[in-house]
């Protein structure tokens, strides 16, 4: 069945999925921004502490199949990428692309957080500060706030909450599937007036209804030429592909229109795998995987100037636990996409399994700071000045030097 | 710091400290607004749901035959794809059921009670000690433990709320315990002997004790404790048929840990059960533990921001009370702090539209009336994100996308129950002394009682506490 994509298609999205996208907006501004007008890039939060050594398998390192016993893969199950990784026989996309030069691993970056809190990794993940606690804005919005003097950008965040990463002084609108709004009603004038005082219901509420508008003009536009097969649905981890996968491309779909985003945020939860973790982790690759594919798509010929980077709070412990899952780590994979992206090997070191490598005995040991990626990416990337990276979006990030030739 | 009006303090009583007035609600705590809380205190605790009254063992075992009914189906038609039969649909529609009936029944007790602040300070305890249906043998046991071990405690010690958390199944599914054996326990060396090597340690309901439950992340404690309280812990199950006491709590001496413990520097030479009990007694008594949740009750109930003297008074309370809830919920009432007329709270998706129905005197019928409003707005029933529970920050509730939402479920309200309401009325009688002259005019001025109804309840008045 070839359904296009529309609003009542789109209802209900996201649902049942733990999926919330973000995504900030840059006006396409003047053509003679160029390129830098054009770059996009998406941040994937993988929320819950995904585990590295599932994602990117290291069959190849004699330590790994005894350190994780019964949930180790086999060489032979994993899709190769090198003598030593491979990746989880879910993320066929990410192999896909990483056969093309457009996907590398990570396979030990970690934020600078070595707390084995979630809550307090993913602040700091979001926040780009050096530790808990250490700013209350996201970078993505410190971002915004940088680019704003030279192409001025607005924020948006499709979800029904806020998430951290792009909180700040912008204002982000934010966007999820539902029905539209009545542009001629009287109702959201009359509310605009109850809220001039209110200094957050004010903005929120004028930046949710301007949303509303570019958003019923990409759905339109993406009706007239998505040919997607949605496919026979059987099983739920099947439905929970297709509609991360449609999730995936209605975000490409928004960052190629006119005036569309430039910059945009998915968050993908439920990799906190403490018990029973092969079946858990990999519904939720599957899931990765399919936003990935739909995002692929969505995208089109735009692929070419993106970037996208997924990225978790911490990894997890290198042996098994005793309930067939691991607990809470330190360093994860990171997955770095997009047509913009230089081919190569892994980013950044692997230190291997060996007892003597793990760090405190118990997990993969970080070798990349992952504000690296994120610097070397705004800046190589989306042209953020390098002093205003220093100095405005990730302060105190010295030791994090930006990870330069991956675009 | 002065208090203001008796009016204002009846509706600060009712709006912030509750869950929005019932008609004649603020005039009933107007005479006396303080003792219209604290008349809400109880010792036997909060209020319970008028649901079926399953008990969690009866849940647990239902959810286990249905597993069990899955798995075999699965190995019958070799593979999950296959088509299900009538037997495991409907099963599975029974369950679903439950937990919906469950949700429902919580619904209407918070839109129709008249203790709002007591049905509010359960709610708190409830997501404190979040157990969430992102797991679905967990999924069936919310309500019951909310019964069963919340609401009958919420106004004793915070050890004995902390204990029967901490031993209630819904937890010990929910955060992976019912499973985690002590690597040298009998128990182990008897899966070991079984060729079955997975039997073992896990740490995850010693480690959320610790960082949301109890003292905190910033309380100092290292790996080491998580690892040592992990096993101190070992042997907090769930009886299985045939045992007895098939889906309750039960302590397995087998699968605990021998040994002594020291966590946080401090020696635990117990044996058994009396070991993780005297850990857990420890840590209700923490220092840490009370300036943790007591910041948590300030920033719930008053201020995303609290003034400092306003958490230093209740942790004060709650030190010398020796964790005393019925104590720290009245030195709450008594904090001058909590009465800043200033509104600056933004209600949740659940308190905002369990207020909506309390406005205008009803109670939702039906969960397809409620649920999927609040999965729009980001509160899907019984599905906190995570242990950390839902957050309760303005920041998070509003986002654009979200006052869209609540502005398109207004109006859908209106359209349904404002044709029999007088709304200048019902300004006054939801906001009281808060109703400010811009909302009472926007409100009179109106074009419909429908657009003057969804005006009020998306005023921001209306939307903050």
């Amino acid at each position: 069945m070839n359904a296009p994509l529309n609003r009542r298609a789109l209802l209900g999205l996201g649902a049942g999925l733990g999926i919330g996208v973000t995504f900030l907006g840059g006006q396409a501004f003047a053509a003679s921004e160029g390129d830098l007008a054009k770059k996009k890039l998406v941040v994937v939060i993988c929320r819950g502490g995904m585990d590295g050594l599932s994602v990117s398998p290291p069959v190849g390192d004699r330590d790994y199949a005894g350190l994780r016993g019964s949930i180790a893969f086999k060489p032979e199950e994993v899709l190769k990428l090198n003598g030593v990784f491979g990746l989880h026989p879910q993320l066929s996309t990410v192999h896909a692309l990483a056969m093309k030069g457009q996907a590398r691993i990570a396979p030990a970056i970690a934020s600078p957080d070595r707390a084995r809190s979630h809550f307090e990794a993913q602040d700091v993940l979001e926040t780009g500060a050096a530790g808990v606690y250490g700013a209350d804005t996201g970078w993505l919005n410190r971002t915004l706030e940088v680019l704003a003097p030279i192409r001025p950008v607005e924020g948006l965040s499709v979800g029904t909450t806020a998430p951290l990463i792009l909180r700040g002084k912008v204002q982000a609108a934010s966007w999820s599937p539902g029905k539209g709004v009545d542009e001629s009603a009287r109702l959201p004038t009359l509310l605009q007036d109850l809220y001039k005082t209110d200094p957050l219901l004010g903005p929120a509420f004028a930046s949710g209804l301007e949303t509303e508008a570019m958003a019923q003009q990409a759905i339109t536009a993406m009706a007239a030429t998505s040919t997607m097969n949605m496919g026979a649905a059987d099983g739920q981890k099947r439905r929970g592909d297709e509609t991360a996968r449609k999730l995936g491309s209605t975000l490409g779909g928004f960052m190629i229109q006119p005036g569309g985003p430039q910059i945009a945020a998915i968050s993908l939860d439920g990799f906190d795998t403490h018990a029973g973790q092969p079946g858990q982790i990999a519904t939720r690759l599957s899931y990765l995987d399919a936003v990935l594919d739909g995002l692929h798509t969505g995208l089109g010929a735009e692929w070419k100037n993106t970037v996208v980077m997924a990225v978790t709070e911490f990894g997890r412990t290198a042996r098994v636990n005793g309930t067939g899952g691991t607990d809470h780590g330190t360093a994860s994979t990171g997955l770095i996409l997009g047509g913009a992206l230089k081919p190569g090997g892994i980013v950044g070191d692997w230190p291997g399994l060996a007892q003597n490598a793990l760090f405190e005995n118990r997990d993969t040991a970080p070798t990349l700071d992952m504000r690296a990626l994120f610097k070397g990416v705004l800046t190589e990337h989306m042209g953020v000045d390098r002093a205003l990276l220093e100095t405005k979006v990730f302060p105190d990030s010295k030791t994090a030097k930006p990870l330069i030739g991956l675009v | 710091m002065s208090l203001p009006s008796k009016d204002m303090m009846a509706a600060i009583a009712v709006t912030r400290f509750g869950l929005g007035a019932r008609p004649g609600e603020i005039e009933a705590a107007t005479a006396d607004p303080k003792g219209f809380l604290t008349a809400q205190i109880r010792r036997e605790g909060a209020d319970l749901p008028q649901d079926g009254g399953e008990t969690s063992a009866q849940r647990f075992e239902a959810m286990r035959d249905f597993q069990q009914q899955r798995k075999t189906e699965r190995e019958q038609k070799d593979g999950e794809a296959a088509t299900k039969t009538q037997t495991f649909k409907d099963t599975q529609r029974a369950l679903r059921d439950k937990i919906d009936a469950d949700f429902l029944a919580r619904a209407r007790l918070a839109a129709g009670t008249n203790a709002a602040f007591c049905e509010r300070w359960a709610l708190f305890w409830a997501n404190h000690f979040t157990v969430s249906s992102t797991k679905q043998i967990t999924s069936v046991l919310i309500g019951p433990f909310e019964r069963e071990a919340i609401r009958p405690y919420v106004f004793g010690s915070f050890e004995n709320l902390l204990v029967a958390s901490s031993t209630h199944p819904a937890m010990l599914t929910y955060l992976d315990q019912a499973q985690s054996i002590g690597p040298n326990s009998r128990a182990s060396g008897a899966a070991a002997r079984r060729g079955n090597g997975k039997a073992g340690l896990n740490e995850n309901l010693a480690r959320e004790i610790l960082e949301l439950h109890t003292v905190g992340v910033d309380a100092g404690y290292r790996q080491a404790d998580v690892t040592e309280f992990a096993r101190a812990l070992t042997g907090f199950s769930i009886g299985r048929d045939p045992e007895d006491r098939a889906g309750q709590y039960v302590f397995r001496e087998n699968a605990h840990e021998p040994g002594a413990r020291t966590i946080m520097g401090r020696h635990y030479g117990q044996q058994g059960l009396k070991q993780g009990l005297a850990v857990l007694s420890d840590l209700a008594a923490h220092p840490d533990t009370a300036r943790h949740i007591c910041g948590k009750i300030a920033r719930h109930f008053v201020s995303d921001t609290p003034p400092s003297s306003l958490t230093e008074r209740l942790e004060q309370r709650w030190m010398e009370t020796g964790g005393d809830l019925a104590k720290v919920a009245k030195a709450l009432i008594d904090s001058p702090e909590a009465w800043a007329p200033t509104p600056a709270k933004l209600k949740t998706p659940y308190e905002y539209t369990l207020s909506t129905w309390r406005l205008i005197g009803a109670e939702p019928s039906a969960i397809e009336r409620l649920a999927p409003i609040l999965t729009g707005l980001g509160q899907k029933p019984f599905s906190a994100p995570s242990p950390k529970g839902w957050p309760d920050d303005a920041q998070t509730w509003a986002a654009p996308d979200a006052l869209i939402k609540r502005m398109q479920w207004a109006q859908g309200f209106a359209a349904a129950i404002a044709d029999r309401s007088d709304p200048n009325a019902l300004a006054v009688q939801a906001l009281g002394a808060r109703l400010t002259p811009a909302v009472a005019k926007a409100v009179s001025r109106a074009e419909t009682r429908r657009e003057a109804f969804a005006l009020l309840v998306m005023s921001p008045e209306f939307q903050r506490r």
